[in-house]
């Protein structure tokens, strides 16, 4: 009997960890795709639209293209680092999404499947400690290329990331302090339907200085302009990964596209309700229509922020490197404790 | 039936970390499968002038594993420090409502010890860029 659900178990966590990682892939995939769209709309151009009708297949010739260069490791690199570094660039971005409620449950013939891979109590902990592993990725293909521009563009980011970790770590504790739990299933079932006793349920409205310091972070992790100084390529040529070639290079982009994909959905599920929409509780429709409703209505959040990606980085230019540094330390980490502190005093007060 | 609610509702037991390291599994076999791909689908024509180090088109002078600016070394030990601080938040904020004021004052006297901190290295320059 044990074997038996263990094994309907895992065969239904196979099928969930697959989807999951094959529509992560294809969002990243058709992010590059949306993103030279979004880019030729702000800058009165068309964009690619020659593989395929209004080119929506570029990203597949892109991709093929990718795999049939020849790749090269250059003679003065270490060799197994060279190919380590990109590897677990795309390792760390393929695992974050594993704690994240894509939906709530489906009841299918008597089971009960919930959409999320793993509902593990510490969520938000697995997710940064995930994270703040892609910086070995870039670290490492960095250092093993042995060229002075990779090196200087690899420390950046290293420097960058860890220094944003903090803010990032801190505008979060403000908003567990309300939720009072780190399992990202109990703070979207916190925020259920949209209005609830005169307020709306979703935590942007009660942390939006919260929000607003974890969007920041949100950019800076994942090396987008205006915090791009990693790879800005009239100082650096191509920052970390300028010697590498092939699908190696490939891996580095496409860990940026998954790693933008996954933080906006984490954004979306911290802050914007998940897979709660308005009205949901007054449609009269059957539990598992609700489900696959909220499951669109998550990815319409997280299409939207990858929208709001792509929108900053064709209107900002980058920052300086001290300006980089002096807003993460000496501007968002004092906000973010601030943000704490006063948060934690006014739920005291207003609770008693 | 009875195992299956149990390891869905429980997120505390070691059990519900299994899925996560399905996911790690199937990660790899990806990123495996794609590097051996791209290996086998490639063409190879190397030659010495082709596997040197892409620097401009300017011949490359020494090893580029050298010293660098001492404040991103001073940046990285800054992070440790105020990591582990950060950390200690995340036990309190999860506690915040049972432990009421009492927590709430000795969580600002906590504050108050990290901004300590916080303004010597920025009177000290730590975290100065510019010369």
């Amino acid at each position: 009997m044990i074997l038996q659900i263990g094994t309907y178990l895992l065969v239904e966590k196979f099928i969930l960890i697959s989807i999951v990682l094959a529509i992560s892939l294809l969002v990243a995939m058709y992010s590059t795709y949306a993103e030279r769209k979004v880019a030729a709309v702000i800058q009165d151009r068309r964009g690619p639209n020659r593989a395929g009708p209004f080119g929506i297949l570029q990203p597949l010739a892109d991709g093929a293209k990718l795999f049939f260069k020849e790749e090269i490791i250059p003679s003065h690199s270490t060799r197994f680092l060279f190919i380590l570094g990109p590897s677990l660039a795309m390792l760390t971005a393929c695992m974050t999404g594993a704690v994240i409620p894509w939906g709530d449950s489906l009841h299918l013939g008597g089971h009960v499947v919930p959409l999320q891979v793993a509902d593990v109590n510490i969520g938000i902990l697995f997710i940064f400690g995930v994270v703040s592993l892609g910086v070995y990725g870039i670290m490492i293909g960095a250092w093993a290329s042995n060229n002075k521009f990779s090196l200087l563009g690899g420390i950046r980011a290293a420097s960058q990331i860890i220094s944003y970790e903090l803010a990032m770590g801190l505008s979060l504790i403000a908003l567990l302090m309300l939720t009072g739990s780190l399992s990202l299933n109990d703070i979207v079932r916190q925020q259920h339907g949209f209005w609830k006793n005169g307020y709306f349920t979703w935590n942007f409205f009660r942390q939006p200085i919260g929000f607003l310091i974890f969007l920041v972070c949100a950019f800076a992790e994942c090396n987008r302009t205006p915090f791009d100084l990693a790879e800005c390529e009239n100082e650096l040529v191509n920052g970390y990964h300028t010697e590498y070639s092939s699908m190696k290079l490939g891996f580095y982009l496409f860990a940026e596209y998954v790693n933008m994909f996954i933080s906006s959905a984490v954004m979306a599920t911290l802050f914007f309700g998940g897979f709660n929409f308005p009205f949901m509780d007054h449609l009269g429709l059957s539990a598992n229509w609700i489900t696959i409703l909220g499951v669109v209505a998550l990815f319409v959040k997280t299409g939207f922020f990858i929208f709001l990606f792509m929108w900053v980085r064709w209107t900002i230019p980058r920052f300086r490197y001290d300006q980089l540094m002096k807003l993460g330390w000496k501007m968002l980490i004092p906000l973010a404790l601030l943000n704490m502190v006063v948060t934690g005093g006014a739920a005291l007060f207003f609770n008693h | 039936m009875l195992l299956h609610s149990y390891v869905l509702e429980a997120g505390t037991t070691p059990i519900s970390y299994f899925p996560i390291v399905l996911q790690l599994i199937m990660a790899l076999v990806f990123v495996g499968g794609v590097m051996i791909a791209t290996h086998l689908l490639g063409p190879k024509r190397k030659g010495s002038d082709k596997l040197e180090n892409f620097e401009c088109g300017i011949q490359s002078q020494g090893n580029a594993r050298q010293p660098m600016a001492i404040n991103y070394f001073l940046t990285a030990i800054l992070f440790v420090l105020f990591d582990v601080e950060v950390i200690f938040f995340y036990p309190y904020a999860v506690n915040f409502k049972i432990l009421g004021w009492a927590g709430f004052w000795e969580m600002v006297l906590f504050v108050a010890f990290f901004f300590a901190g916080f303004f010597y290295i920025i009177r000290k320059g730590a975290l100065n860029w510019r010369d």
